[in-house]
């Protein structure tokens, strides 16, 4: 193997597309990506569940936040990656990147569905009522909506070239249309919904609480990392096979 | 290349119009939809009259989705869209051309059949100028947007509903802004908003018609290696 310092920006991204090559790197980065993440979910549990007060206003449901504020932060996380591993995929076909985005969208959609479901719970003794229209749930509905979709076209178009450059072009599409759906919802709340949904958000979150929830929102972020991981081992491992039935048909 | 553009405008606007199942189809199932509202709702003249801009709207874009497969899948199956691809207009300018037929015979006549239809659901006869004015700004970019969930899909044997479950999301901006700008959804309680949603319907609109064919060009590209 040549001195990675010897080679020049994009041939050093063409080393890492050697599945081979990620294959073993994936390798040994996985058993230490999962021990530390479930020290930090332990750590951040603990923080969360234990160590930290209850809101003087919310009681004991504030510790559902610890787990929905991470939750909401890696739906947009996991976008972003899926997005940005298409654009790489599209412009420079790189090989892994069309794995990592496919990857990205299952994860990404179940966190979305987490918050979705911790912001429920937590809605229903807070707000009174499971669900309201209020434009951040009508946002990220519609951002699970267009992982669905994501994963749907992915799972219809049989060949994974072809089914990767289509899926590739509706996840950069999407991400332009993101911020526009994103904006025209909160347009659409101020319309219909006069400030029935109060806010409590104090002036700012306490150290108290502020710590628990970056340990745990760093725990959920390597989780995604190592789920990534697996999942992308796991896709290259079912393309392989892929091959080889196709090679065994053809004999 | 202009040439070739008003060429397969106009090649794409007579096969609509003259094969079956094509304008007059959508306008029917958009009369459908908005007659089965107060069957469902009931006949409360007022409910309806206040519900009539959002429910048009939706019914709108349910008949706009339903239309989407005609956009390539024609083309696709008998071997044009090939051709075309090869062709000297660049893809990107055969997607515009053919969203822009769609337009014509799709988004066109649905406008045209709103306000009958606004009668049907007890819409305010003064409601009718935002509401046809709202339609025809954002009608464009339903055929643009729904241009690349159709070219998305076109290699898929009946891919019309997963196209219309990949564009409903992006659809969401145009029924915003579009039902504020048609009236509905008591904008009254905050003044010159009806314009203002008219301004951005009109922005949503001119980002499509760059975004879509762009992107409808590549999802063919993508589909038609």
């Amino acid at each position: 193997m040549t001195a990675m310092s010897d080679l020049t920006a994009s041939q050093r991204l063409q080393a890492f597309a050697n599945p081979a090559r990620f294959m073993a790197l994936s390798d040994r980065l996985l058993p230490a990506c999962a021990v530390v993440t479930c020290l930090l979910l332990a750590a951040g549990l603990y923080l969360s569940l234990f160590v930290s007060p209850a809101d003087y206003q919310q009681g004991e449901t504030v510790r559902i936040m610890y787990i929905h504020v991470p939750s909401a932060w890696l739906a947009m996380f996991g976008y972003m990656v899926m997005a940005g591993a298409s654009a790489v995929a599209l412009v420079f076909r790189h090989p892994l990147a069309d794995i990592a985005a496919k990857s990205a969208a299952p994860i990404g959609a179940a966190f979305t569905f987490l918050a979705l479901v911790t912001g429920s719970l937590w809605g229903r003794p807070m707000w009174g009522t499971w669900w309201v229209w209020d434009a951040r749930l009508t946002s990220m509905l519609i951002l699970f909506f267009l992982y669905l979709g994501y994963m749907a076209l992915w799972a219809t178009i049989e060949e994974p070239v072809r089914a990767g450059r289509a899926a590739a072009v509706l996840a950069l599409v999407g991400s332009i249309n993101v911020p526009i759906i994103h904006y025209s919802v909160v347009w659409w709340n101020t319309l219909h919904q006069p400030a029935s949904v109060f806010r409590i958000d104090g002036p700012a979150i306490a150290s108290s609480m502020l710590m628990p929830l970056g340990v745990m929102a760093l725990g959920f972020t390597l989780f995604f990392v190592t789920l990534l991981l697996v999942r992308m081992r796991a896709e290259i491992f079912r393309r392989r096979v892929r091959v080889l039935r196709l090679a065994r048909t053809e004999r | 290349m202009m040439r070739a553009f008003h060429m397969l405008v106009a090649r794409d606007t007579r096969l609509a119009i003259r094969v079956g199942g094509g304008a007059g189809m959508a306008v029917f199932f958009f009369l459908t939809v908005v007659s089965i509202v107060p069957l469902g709702i009931g006949p409360n003249l007022k409910l309806l009259a206040s519900i009539a801009p959002g429910m048009l709207w939706v019914a709108l874009l349910l008949s706009a989705l339903l239309t989407l497969d005609r956009l390539f899948q024609a083309d696709y199956e008998d071997g044009s869209l090939d051709l075309l691809m090869t062709g000297a207009l660049p893809l990107e300018f055969v997607a515009a051309a053919k969203a822009f037929s769609h337009w014509l015979t799709t988004g066109l006549p649905l406008v045209v059949a709103a306000p009958l239809l606004g009668l049907l659901l007890n819409l305010d006869t003064e409601d009718f100028g935002p509401l046809v004015l709202a339609m025809l700004v954002g009608t464009p970019a339903l055929s643009f947007l729904g241009g690349i969930g159709a070219a998305l899909t076109v290699s898929i044997r009946r891919g019309g509903l997963l196209a219309s479950l990949l564009v409903i999301p992006f659809y969401i901006p145009v029924l915003i802004f579009g039902v504020g700008a048609a009236g509905g959804g008591g904008v009254s309680a905050v003044p010159g908003a009806g314009g203002q949603s008219l301004l951005l319907l009109g922005a949503v609109s001119l980002v499509s018609l760059v975004l879509g064919p762009v992107a409808s060009a590549a999802a063919l590209r993508a589909n038609l290696r």
